[in-house]
């Protein structure tokens, strides 16, 4: 019989991944009920949708496809920036940051495991979007397409979530992680491609947004959604997965630095 | 000065006092119309429909006021219930209603902020020409249709009295005000069922003076009606406000966040 102490390597790793990952969701995501959740994360990104495709079939820009994959993938950031932001933010916010960081609990094992419910959430909101986009606006990929589109769009998920956690990262550092957060997410509105194509934009905003998550993504997706193959949008998964880990390692450097710093000047808890 | 219009002024300076000094709610309701606008902007000009990037640009613009009215209202209440001030408000002697009209007329006027951050914004990045037909009647229409958006601030904000989670309920209307109200797609463009319910928004009728204004045509039917809503907001803000604080004082969930 293994007793606790004994409890060491992979095993630890992945108890504090899953376990802990589900827990923390449950403590730092305590005040969402269905109340908040169906207005915020159901029912307003259907607006945009609609909003978006509307606005597009008006300035006869693209077709309502491009608008509602657009969208689709992007409301999934919801919850990949803000959930990601919160998953390490509010740990500062209810004073128990410094309990964590006492914890020798592994940081990779630490930051996945708080990535994996919010990831499923952006996937729940995205199939929602897509769902949604097939009742009201007849949106119909080839019953082919759904697999790889359900892959593009949790490649996507992962990466925008990546995101958050890099932001989220900043939160022990900075008190207005919030605002940071606010203005990430409608930033990727306009470099991300979610309603304009890459030809509508300077050259230099091109750029920008290939360097954030979901651009290759939604591309992927609209490849795949036009009837295009997994293989053919296999170049532009691969580099949304590349942003995904450079996010990642970029989330973990920085909480690393920052909880070096915040021990060194007493500044964890520091509101 | 009477006490009534006392009240309104000095609640809607400490309110834009108060809101100004919040980076947050600034860079919400001014930074986040500009980025919205710069997509409309560039959806515009890629598109195949000829017309004018001012249309686009206005539209941003009281997209900007809307968002800022929403978030203040929607704020109005949590912040207080948040504050624990909320009870101490609804039992001032000059009534809860003098103490929220004020804050809602505030943040509806914090929204001029976004139009003309977005008015300026697109004169120097995408060379948006500003010319305008009727410059009178668009001075007259900025202020009809701040104050019908304020007076719909108000209907929310008191409804929301009773609901634990106005600010999910304000993160909500965001886009179906937008969409219904044709500030950038005009109501013609959407779904029948869509249109009855615009007709009912008063974004819709100020938005219409607003571009009626700048772009030609007769700017004051619209602003009539805008006026005429704003006062049949105001009518049901007061009804609300009083039917719904009696009930939350009756089962005592006034500040239960």
């Amino acid at each position: 019989m293994t007793s606790a102490p004994a409890m060491t390597g992979a095993r630890a790793t992945l108890r504090v991944c899953l376990v802990g990952g589900l827990i923390s969701y449950r403590a730092l995501f305590n005040w969402i009920s269905p109340a908040l959740y169906i207005p915020t994360m159901l029912l307003g990104p259907v607006f945009q949708i609609l909003f978006f495709v509307y606005l597009g079939r008006f300035v006869q820009l693209r077709d309502d496809s491009f608008f509602v994959v657009g969208n689709a993938v992007q409301i999934s950031g919801m919850s990949g920036v803000y959930a990601g932001v919160m998953a390490i933010a509010n740990e500062r916010q209810f004073q128990t940051l410094s309990a964590l960081l006492a914890s020798p609990a592994n940081r990779p094992a630490l930051f996945i495991g708080r990535a994996l419910p919010v990831i499923a959430n952006g996937l729940i909101v995205s199939a929602w979007g897509f769902g949604v986009s097939a009742l009201l606006l007849h949106f119909r990929p080839a019953a082919s397409s759904l697999a790889p589109l359900a892959l593009v769009v949790l490649v996507s998920v992962v990466s925008c979530t990546a995101w958050g956690l890099t932001l989220g990262s900043l939160g022990m550092r900075f008190r207005d992680v919030f605002m940071i957060a606010n203005l990430a997410y409608y930033l990727m509105w306009v470099f991300c491609g979610v309603n304009l194509p890459e030809s509508a934009l300077p050259t230099a905003m091109v750029w920008i947004g290939r360097a954030l998550p979901m651009t290759h993504g939604i591309q992927a997706a609209r490849e795949i959604a036009a009837g295009g193959s997994l293989g053919g949008a296999a170049g532009l998964i691969g580099v949304e997965l590349g942003i995904a880990a450079a996010y990642l390692v970029a989330a973990l450097l920085l909480f690393r630095l920052f909880e070096l710093e915040g021990k060194r000047r007493a500044t964890l808890e520091q509101a | 000065m009477s006490r009534a219009a006392r009240l309104i002024a000095i609640g809607w300076r400490h309110h834009v006092r108060n809101l100004t000094a919040s980076r947050f709610f600034v860079v919400t309701s001014v930074f986040l119309p500009i980025l919205l606008s710069t997509v409309a902007f560039f959806m515009f000009r890629a598109g195949a429909r000829e017309g004018t990037l001012l249309y686009a640009s206005l539209g941003a613009g009281v997209m900007g006021i809307w968002s800022s009215t929403l978030f203040g209202s929607g704020g109005a209440i949590s912040w207080a219930r948040r504050e624990g001030t909320l009870e101490v408000l609804v039992v001032s002697p000059a009534g809860y209603f003098w103490v929220l009209l004020p804050q809602t007329i505030a943040t509806a006027s914090i929204g001029l902020y976004s139009l003309v951050a977005t008015l300026v914004w697109g004169r120097l990045l995408f060379g948006v020409p500003f010319a305008i037909a009727h410059p009178l009647a668009f001075v007259v229409s900025i202020p009809v249709t701040v104050l019908g958006l304020g007076m719909l601030g108000l209907l929310m904000a008191s409804t929301f009295v009773l609901y634990r989670h106005a600010n999910a309920l304000s993160n909500m209307l965001e886009f179906p005000v937008l969409f219904v109200s044709g500030l950038l797609v005009p109501l013609s463009a959407l779904p029948v069922w869509v249109r009855p319910v615009g007709w009912l928004l008063a974004p819709t009728w100020g938005m219409r003076a607003v571009r009626a204004a700048a772009l030609g045509g007769n700017p004051w039917p619209p602003m009539g009606v805008t006026v005429g809503l704003a006062g049949a907001y105001l009518t049901l803000g007061a009804l609300f406000l009083r039917l719904f604080l009696r009930l939350a004082r009756e089962r005592a969930t006034l500040a239960l966040t």
